[in-house]
Order: structure tokens, then sequence, then C-alpha cells
């Protein structure tokens, strides 16, 4: 054993530890083959797209808040999406996340799960967050018991009535604490919060869920400039491990974390590119702005 | 609730779990691999993790084991040993009295688990109440055996009927140990078939209470039905035996009084278990954000109806407890007014605290007692100026106004 070979293998090994790492982004670490089965819940991405919205429809009472909307989002990636109030961004969370059954069209996570088949609560379990437009946490419980109860467990009847937390769960509850500066108000009752420590709060529930795919609504609204800061920073390491699809009105603030923009205008997708490219698109700026 | 003030830097999880330790969680018993932790900057200066919280406090044992002797021994010997002469003595009144109100308790506690804690507002509960009383009722009633008015081995109302045998649904009546098992079963089931669709419609709110009002009134007319074999407007009354021992004397009053008591005891502990659990938690959780709790990945549909059907089997029991002490079942406790009032207790006493409807239905019920014999006109103004009162000025009830006062005694 020589030093030379001891850092040899260090260095195979971290790299065999990087690529597993980014196989995992990009296709659950598994490769696209013939006669490769679907397994049930589990998320395939193998064809580069974790998010796939084709020809969604949705009106309500006449009125078409979604009009043959067409989306796809690739794994890892921070997608930002901008439009005027009423082009059918919440609605088309609400699509995605169970809560709204569209008329027509196709909706898929990953390649093989038919979101239309599921529930709320599956949909949440199979890994897809959603940050509402108004924080919304449990405000009579606090701050560390919103977060158990948005911990990765089994989340059926007797499971919950005989949970007993264990040390990495905590330890993932700490962590977590941490990342969305809350650690100071552990004991605190969420509904004490200012409005900007709700919104991360809520992201911190996100969090624990571990889910493959976030969907923020507005995710910095009522809060400070910091806070605002804080939050692009967060979001930036959370790209590459999560998929995240942030609805957002503040352009400093997608300035800050964009890669590519996509601009809803009456229930479609009216364009898409980086920011710079959507700001100087003539359509865009007619129906944004109201020029 | 003081917020723990961390003043030294963000701490890694090494600490964290030290920290936990601390904080009594049993769940890593490991020692500490690193041999040099890093300094603690004082006592509760630190992040730590809130414990899991005992299912009483100190005081709070205290308390039980006091009432559990006043139950269990003082009671009893109260009104049994000590001669009717002296002060002490607890008369037969008293026993009744509050025997009836440890009923009512049981109904309060189970309103508060379904209304204070997941915030679905029943005003049907006197209908499981009701059920859990009929069943015993039967029983009672097959008890009479040949000492009824007409000598028969059918209940009175049925001979009076002119009916020739016992309908199919009371066929095993006369089996203490079928009994038993419908007071659970029966209420059991109608709250579990009523909840599964009325939840997995996701009626909610005001529209919820409303359709359980109607459920009560609807049960309350099916029971007055002479055809329905409930015996009509009139109940079940004039109950002889119970288990073969004769039911209208003392020592079976105090027994079935301590039975009340136990059983009020032991369904608030197991209260206080479930709450303090995860279940619990997940409930009170529904009751503040239900979007919510759905887009963390659980199901509300099965978390709503295991409370609500435990909440109505609670009620059934209070009901069968409730029968033989008072003698008497009728169709007017169905009555929606009935289910208001259990409603009424939960909100005097202070929803979400499992102490407070207890504590509320022995208020209400002790006022009700005293004022329909000194000012009987004047009961339902007082019950109505009582609701709106609480509504205005005790949201937290009266527990929450005696926890108020301690904290600015503080």
């Amino acid at each position: 054993m020589t030093p030379d070979l001891l850092e040899d293998g260090a260095r195979r090994a971290s790299a065999y530890h990087e690529r597993a790492v980014s196989g995992r982004t990009s296709s659950g670490g598994r490769q696209a083959g013939f006669g490769r089965p679907a397994l049930a819940g589990e998320v395939d991405v193998t064809h580069g797209r974790i998010l796939y919205l084709e020809d969604v429809s949705v009106s309500f009472d006449g009125f078409k808040a979604i009009n043959n909307l067409s989306l796809d989002i690739a794994p890892g990636e921070l997608r930002c999406i901008i439009g005027p109030n009423g082009a059918g961004k919440t609605t088309m969370m609400d699509v995605i996340t169970g809560k709204t059954r569209p008329d027509s069209g196709t909706v898929y996570f990953g390649s093989t799960i038919d979101l239309l088949r599921h529930t709320e609560a599956q949909i949440a379990q199979m890994g897809i967050g959603r940050k509402f437009q108004k924080p919304t946490v449990f405000e009579r419980l606090t701050v560390y018991e919103n977060l158990e109860l948005a911990l990765k467990t089994d989340k059926d009847v007797l499971p919950s009535v005989f949970f007993r937390i264990d040390s990495r769960q905590s330890d993932r509850i700490a962590e977590v604490l941490h990342t969305i500066h809350l650690a100071d108000s552990v004991t605190s009752m969420a509904g004490t919060l200012s409005h900007g420590q709700k919104q991360w709060l809520e992201i911190g529930m996100l969090l624990m869920q571990d889910p493959k795919l976030l969907l923020l609504d507005e995710p910095v609204a009522g809060m400070t400039d910091e806070e605002t800061e804080r939050t692009a920073e967060l979001f930036l390491t959370l790209k590459g491990r999560h998929s995240l699809m942030v609805v957002e009105h503040d352009m400093s603030f997608i300035k800050s974390i964009s890669e590519i923009v996509t601009v809803l205008s009456e229930g479609s997708v009216l364009a898409q590119g980086t920011l710079e490219q959507v700001q100087n698109d003539e359509r865009v700026i007619e129906v944004y702005l109201g020029r | 609730m003081s917020a723990v003030v961390s003043t030294g830097p963000a701490i890694g999880s090494g600490s964290f779990s030290r920290l936990r330790e601390k904080a009594g969680d049993e769940g890593d018993t490991r020692s500490d691999p690193h041999p040099n932790p890093l300094p603690r900057a004082g006592e509760g200066a630190a992040l730590a993790l809130p414990a899991r919280a005992p299912i009483l406090s100190r005081a709070g044992w205290t308390a039980f084991i006091v009432a559990l002797l006043v139950v269990c021994a003082v009671a009893p010997l109260l009104n049994l040993a000590v001669p009717a002469a002296s002060v002490f003595h607890m008369s037969d009144y008293a026993v009744a009295l509050l025997g009836k109100i440890m009923c009512y308790a049981i109904c309060a506690l189970a309103m508060d688990l379904i209304w204070g804690y997941t915030g679905i507002l029943s005003l049907g509960h006197g209908m499981f109440f009701a059920l859990g009383g009929y069943a015993m009722g039967m029983y009672l009633m097959r008890q009479i055996g040949r000492d009824g008015n007409y000598r028969s081995e059918l209940p009175d109302f049925m001979v009076f009927l002119d009916w020739k045998s016992l309908p199919w649904h009371w066929q095993l009546s006369d089996s203490f140990a079928a009994t038993l098992f419908f007071i659970v079963a029966v209420p059991g089931l109608v709250a579990f078939v009523f909840g599964y669709f009325a939840f997995r419609s996701r009626i909610k709110g005001v529209y919820f209470s409303i359709i359980t009002q109607a459920m009560t009134f609807a049960a309350m007319l099916l029971f007055f039905r002479n055809e329905t074999g409930f015996g009509g407007n009139n109940g079940f009354t004039d109950f002889k035996r119970i288990l073969g021992v004769p039911i209208a004397t003392p020592s079976m009053r105090m027994t079935l009084f301590v039975l009340t008591g136990l059983v009020l005891l032991a369904f608030f502990l197991f209260a206080r278990w479930l709450v303090a659990s995860k279940f619990g938690r997940v409930l009170q959780a529904i009751r503040d954000a239900e979007s919510r709790v759905m887009f963390s990945g659980y199901s509300p549909l099965g978390y709503k109806l295991t409370i609500w059907t435990l909440s109505a089997v609670m009620c059934g029991i209070a009901g069968a407890l409730y029968v033989p002490q008072v003698g008497i079942i009728n169709p007017s406790e169905m009555s929606p007014a009935n289910s208001i009032e259990i409603a009424i207790w939960a909100a005097v006493g202070g929803r979400g605290t499992l102490v407070g409807p207890i504590v509320g239905a022995f208020l209400v019920n002790g006022a009700k007692s005293w004022l329909t014999v000194t000012a009987p006109e004047f009961w339902l103004y007082f019950l109505g100026a009582l609701f709106i009162a609480v509504t205005l000025f005790l949201p937290n009830g009266a527990v929450g106004l005696v926890r108020q006062w301690k904290e600015r005694g503080r």
C-alpha cells in the first residue's frame, strides 16, 4: 500500500459517489432500455421529464381558466412561471396536485405516473410538494410539531397513533430547522410567527417530505429584502436535487434565481425562454405590461 | 409557551442529538461518540428539542388520583356507611344526580374530541347517546320478565300493541354479552356509515352540523313510531333488574355510579393519550388547515372517520350507563335540543382542553338542576344567555379563563 494507491482509491470512490449522486438527479439512477419495467409509485425520469402537461383545459362555469396548456419540466430544473392575474397559474398547480380535475388533457409525473388518477394525499406522498399562495401552516401547533407532521413516514391512521420519532428523523428536523432559520423558535406556536417566517415554515414542511418536485406559489410574498435574498439562496441550493416550479411576481427575485421563465396568459403558454428573452418579447410586453 | 433562545452559532446535528437526550427522549440512548463535545453555552441557552409531553403532569396525576378516590371510596362511604342524619351523608338524590352528570360529561368529552380537536361540530351526538341507551333499555326490558303489568314474557308495550312474538331485532336482547356488543357496535356502525359518506363527499363546517342535526331528528321521528318496536313515544321504563339483581337499591345505584365514574376517568386518560400522539396532532392540523394536511400526504378521511366513530361509541356507552340510573329512555333523548346542549357543555368548559368539557358538563347541569327547582321558567333563558356569553366573552371556556388568570398572576 502506497500513498499513491490510497489516493487513487479515494479519488475513484469519490468519483463513483459523485456519479451516483448526479445519476439520481437526472434519471433516478436508472438507464433507459428495453424491457425495463415501470415500477409502481416510482418516478421514471429516464426520458428527461419529471412533469409533463399536455393539452390541459379547465373551465369553471364556462370560464376557461386553463386553455390547452402544455408544459414540461426537467429533473433538477428550477422553472419560474410568471403571468398576469387570472393567467391560470394557481389553477395549474391545483391540477398538478389533484385538487382540480381538468376537463381534458394529460398530466404525467415522470413518464409512467398519471397524476389524474390519484388523490391529493397520494400525489403528495409520491413526491410533489406544494406551497400555497397564502402561507398555510398549523397555527396552533408548534414549529417543531408542524415539521414533525410533515415528516416522510407512513401516514395512515394506526401508524400515526403509535408513532415515535427516531434519531434520524429528529436530526432531519434539526437540519431543516436550520435551513429555514427557525431554530430559535422551535417551541413557538406557528401562529405567532411573522408572515415571512410562516412562508419559510411552509417551505420547511415541504422539505421534510423530501419531494422530487416542489410547486411554490409566490414564496417570497410578504418577505423582507433580506428574507427574500436568503430564500433565493435556498432555492438555488435545492436546484439539482429537486425540481422546482416557482410562481412569482417579484421580478428581481426571479432574476436572481431563474434559468428558464415561462409566461402564462389566459390559460396557456405565451412565451418561454430566459428572463431577458421573455422580457424583450413583444407579445409578453403587450399582455404583461398592458401596453 | 416560551421560546428557547439560542445565543450560540448554528448547532450541528451532533450536539442536537445530545440535547435531545437531555430533553428526555428515549429514542437514542447511545453515548456521545465525540470525546470533546462542543462547549455548552449554559443551561437553556441552546436549541432544545421539545420532549414528548407526558400524558398528565404531576399535578394532573394528583388530581386524577383524587378523583379516582372520590368516585371509588369517598362517595360510596358517604352514601352507604355514613348515617342519613349526619351532615356528611350523601343523599341518594345527589348520587343519582352526579351519576347522571358523569354520563353527560362522557358525552362532552366525546364532543370535545370531534369538535374541539378536529373542528367538526356535530349536532347529532344525542342520537348516539340514545342508541347506546336503547340497546341497554332493550336488555332491561327483557329483564323485567313476567313482572310487567300484563304478566307476559313480552315487554308491556308489545302486549299493548297486540304483538304475539318478539320482532327480529329483539332476538338477542336477553343476552347481556350481546347487549354490551350492541352498545358499542350500533352507534359505531351508524357513525361509521354516516361519516364515511359525509367525509368522503367532503362535507364540512356548518353543512355537516346541519346534516347531523337532521340525522338525529330523523332518528327521533323513527323511534317515535310504534311499529319500529322501540316503545313509541313512551320508550322504555319501569325497569326491575339488571343481571338478575334488583335495580332500585342503594347498593346497585352506587355500583352504577362508581362504574360511570371509572368509565369517565378511563375515557379521559384514553383521550389524553390519543391527543398527545401524532394522531392527535394530525386531528388538530385538520382543524387548522385541512388542505395543508392533504398536501402533506395525509388522507383526512381515515382520521376524521376514526375520531368520529370513536366519539360516537363513547356517547353510546354514556347512554348505556345513563339509562339504568335514570330508569327511562324515550325518543326525546334524540331531540335536536339535546344534541345542541352537548355542544354547549363543551363550549362552556373550554374546547380543545379535555378537562374543560367535563367541567362544563358539571357546571351547566349543576346550574340546570338548581335553576329548574328554584326558578324553572328561567332555565331556558339562562341557557341561551350562557351560550351567547361564552361565545362572546369566553372563546376558550371556563378552563381558558382560569388559565388566563394564572398567566396574569405570574
